[in-house]
């Protein structure tokens, strides 16, 4: 029982970070209808932003750390936003209403660029990042086994909690929000009745870059390392989330996100350590075959 | 490409240039620039002993990045305005260069082969040019066989070196269990990367294409997983050593052979030389790819063949037509994959060693650049392009530590500017009218 409720904390900790890459994914699948391969790297991009980051800040001196966490927070945030925006721009946006896999090819490029842009210009070697917040509660206390809840841990689900409701409100209310609905439903409509089409497109990648960094910030911290590779399989895994709940619908890549971290972590819980990534792919392989309008998600309608 | 250019091809007149708009232009793409690369190049991590990290700046390199892009994108933009549009330009040249080469085809065939056969023998030649030929020409193999999956059959496969895995393991595994040699394991390596192909493409070809695209890339990191953690079968990372060397026809490539057996120079009566066993495996791989293309060519033309393209074109049609997608697609995927699976069996019986290392997505993602360059369909753009994706590291270290860079940014620069390929010209297989009876 102990074991499974830590398990339960791990799967939540991991699911919430999945669950913001995956909204990343979902919202360009949603608008666009294409798979935004190099989500993955620029996960991966954020992560190396906020260690840099954390760096810079630690030679400046800032040593509180809730301080030095919100500044790296909005740094991060920032300047991986620009790289979202830059990789729709150059990679997407060109080949709007070409042929279908075109796109995709180009992400599939944009995300080998990215990844051996950054292995070369910040080496290949795992960037270690000494434990920034420490401690944690012990929840409970059974035959010798203590299942804590790390501040860390608290941290990132309130950061993620706090996130989604900010991000649920920013869809359901403002205007922008409107116009990436209305582009969701019928995008030549939509500019027929005077939406900026690029401008929300961009945005939407700007936001999903943005999301994308505080992941990469929580995965540094949660971990301690980060390697220029480590954008793949997240980006798989998120994309697996995505799809898991329902491609195109937000607080689906949120479920299947956590549903994802779970899998994971009771899997190599109680199975096996090595195939942890394989259960991943099983479960999305599967999802796919037998369901692939996900849990949340709408039937998609071929026409011709 | 702008409104102002556009009106400019409908009239005779260039429009005034409007110098301004262009260099805010150029200014604004070099602020990003210099934005994006502030972070990532301007701040370097490195390493200062006991796990600590520190930084090294770099802001020559940032600023560098921002001249640089504020140049190429004014001149960019120039070049734009003067003209009627880069696209255009750019596109007619290498148009025309298309045309001429699919009407020059045969000649231009007849001389590569000619040259790829004459290769060893040319005075320049040398060892290790052999053995860079023969890596060219393993790439151009899988780049051959994936096009049928690609190219013909227009579906995306992310995970094709899984079937080059399997190919590979399954001679291993025939050698070091049951001690076949090379030519004994060949077709089994081909039936049973078939087989995966099948037994994957079977429930997932109903899928859209980018869907099948994602399944495709986690089967080959399953079947990689698969082969790392099952250490008893497959020797987990250490791999499996000691594959046998293929012998021709039966005569061994050795110094000296055991009691009984004649070697293949004591055979020819010729000096024993180790390159004779280079020169061999490079005719044993150009051998196979040219089988793979010759199949190809002519696979094309027959039913299946003409269905699969017809089935990348429009799906629906095809379904109205009473073409069956499920098995038209499903016999692609296995002569894909039987391909893979040879190329798999060719490699490991090269290296004499095979381990999931050579086996990641990044091997997957360099088979699809060599198609997607080449131009998806085209079979000689592979060769141009598994040539210069080879070739690249070899012109020095800089180059090839810059080799994948320039590969992931080509393949997003093809897409933008040509998305058909760089050297593709497509003409329809058959036209209505102009049907010639053969």
């Amino acid at each position: 029982m102990a074991y499974f409720l830590q398990q339960l904390i791990n799967g939540l900790t991991l699911g919430s970070i999945y669950g913001l890459i995956a909204i990343g994914y979902t919202m360009v699948y949603g608008i666009v209808g294409m798979i935004n391969f190099a989500h993955g790297e620029i996960y991966m991009i954020g992560a190396f932003i906020s260690i840099i980051a954390f760096l810079v800040l630690g030679l400046a001196g800032v040593t509180y750390v809730p301080l030095a966490l919100a500044i790296v927070l909005l740094i991060t945030m920032f300047f991986t936003s620009i790289y979202g925006w830059a990789v729709e721009r150059i990679a997407y946006r060109p080949l709007r209403g070409s042929f279908r896999l075109a796109p995709l090819i180009s992400a599939i490029g944009m995300s080998i660029f990215l990844q051996n842009y950054v292995q070369i210009f910040q080496g290949a070697r795992v960037k270690p990042m000494p434990p920034l917040v420490q401690g944690g509660f012990t929840i409970f206390e059974s035959g010798g086994f203590a299942v804590r809840l790390s501040y860390l841990q608290l941290f990132i689900m309130l950061l993620t909690l706090v996130l989604m409701i900010g991000f649920t409100t920013l869809i359901a209310t403002t205007p922008l929000g409107r116009a990436q609905r209305a582009c969701e439903q019928d995008m030549r409509m939509a500019a027929l009745l005077g939406v900026d089409i690029d401008r929300v497109i961009s945005l939407t990648f700007v936001m999903g870059a943005a999301l994308a960094a505080v992941a990469g910030l929580m995965v540094t911290l949660y971990y301690g390392v980060v390697d220029f590779f480590i954008g793949f399989l997240a980006g798989v895994k998120a994309f697996t989330a995505a799809v898991l709940g329902g491609i195109g619908s937000l607080p689906g890549a949120m479920l299947g996100g956590i549903l994802i971290g779970l899998i994971e972590a009771f899997w190599s819980g109680y199975f096996s350590v090595e195939y942890k990534d394989v259960s991943v792919f099983v479960v999305l392989i599967l999802v796919l075959v037998f369901c692939p309008t996900g849990l949340l998600g709408r039937p998609e309608v071929e026409k011709v | 490409m702008t409104a102002a250019s556009g009106i400019a091809s409908g009239q005779a007149a260039r429009p005034p240039a409007l110098w301004a708009p262009i260099l805010k232009d150029a200014v604004l793409a070099a602020l990003v620039a210099v934005l994006l690369a502030l972070p990532l190049v301007g701040l370097q991590t490195y390493d200062i002993g006991g796990g600590a990290l520190g930084i090294r700046t770099h802001f020559d390199w940032v600023a560098l990045a921002g001249a640089t892009v504020f140049a190429g994108r004014l001149a960019l933009r120039v070049v734009d305005r003067l003209y009627r549009s880069r696209e255009q330009r750019g596109s007619a040249v290498l148009a025309r260069l298309a045309v001429w080469g699919s009407r020059q085809m045969l000649p231009i065939t007849l001389v590569g082969i000619g040259f790829a056969v004459a290769l060893p023998f040319l005075p320049f030649s040398s060892r290790y040019l052999i053995d860079l030929g023969t890596t060219v020409l393993i790439y151009v193999m899988l780049g051959w066989g994936l096009n049928v999956v690609v190219g013909l059959a227009g579906l995306l496969d992310l995970g094709y070196v899984a079937f080059y895995a399997v190919g590979a393991y399954t001679f291993g595994l025939l050698a070091q269990d049951l001690g076949f040699t090379f030519w004994e394991a060949l077709p089994f390596s081909g039936l049973v990367a078939a087989s995966f192909g099948v037994v994957l493409g079977f429930p997932v070809l109903r899928l859209r294409g980018d869907y099948l695209a994602i399944v495709t890339l986690g089967f080959g990191e399953i079947i990689r997983i698969v082969l790392l953690n099952w250490a008893p079968v497959t020797g987990g990372p250490n791999g499996i050593g000691e594959i046998p060397r293929p012998s021709f026809f039966g005569l061994p490539f050795a110094r000296s052979a055991p009691e009984g057996v004649t070697t293949f120079h004591q055979f020819f009566g010729l000096e024993f030389s180790p390159d004779h066993r280079v020169i061999f495996l490079y005719f044993v791989i150009l051998a196979m790819a040219l089988v793979t293309n010759l199949f190809t060519l002519r696979i094309r033309r027959l039913p299946v063949g003409r269905a699969w393209e017809a089935l990348r074109e429009d799906e629906v049609a095809c379904r109205a037509l009473g073409i069956n997608p499920t098995t038209v697609k499903l016999s692609a995927f296995a002569i894909g994959a039987m391909f893979g699976g040879f190329a798999g069996c060719f490699f490991a019986t090269r290296q004499g060693f095979i381990s999931p290392e050579s086996f990641t997505f990044i091997e997957s993602a360099t088979i699809l650049a060599i198609v997607v360059l080449g131009g998806m369909g085209s079979q000689m753009g592979v060769v141009l392009a598994a040539i210069l994706l080879v070739s690249l590291p070899e012109f020095g270290r800089a180059l090839a530590e810059f080799r994948m860079l320039i590969f992931g940014a080509a393949m997003v620069g093809v897409m933008v500017w040509r998305p058909r390929g760089l050297i593709s010209h497509r003409e329809p297989t058959l036209r209505l009218g102009t049907v010639r009876v053969r």
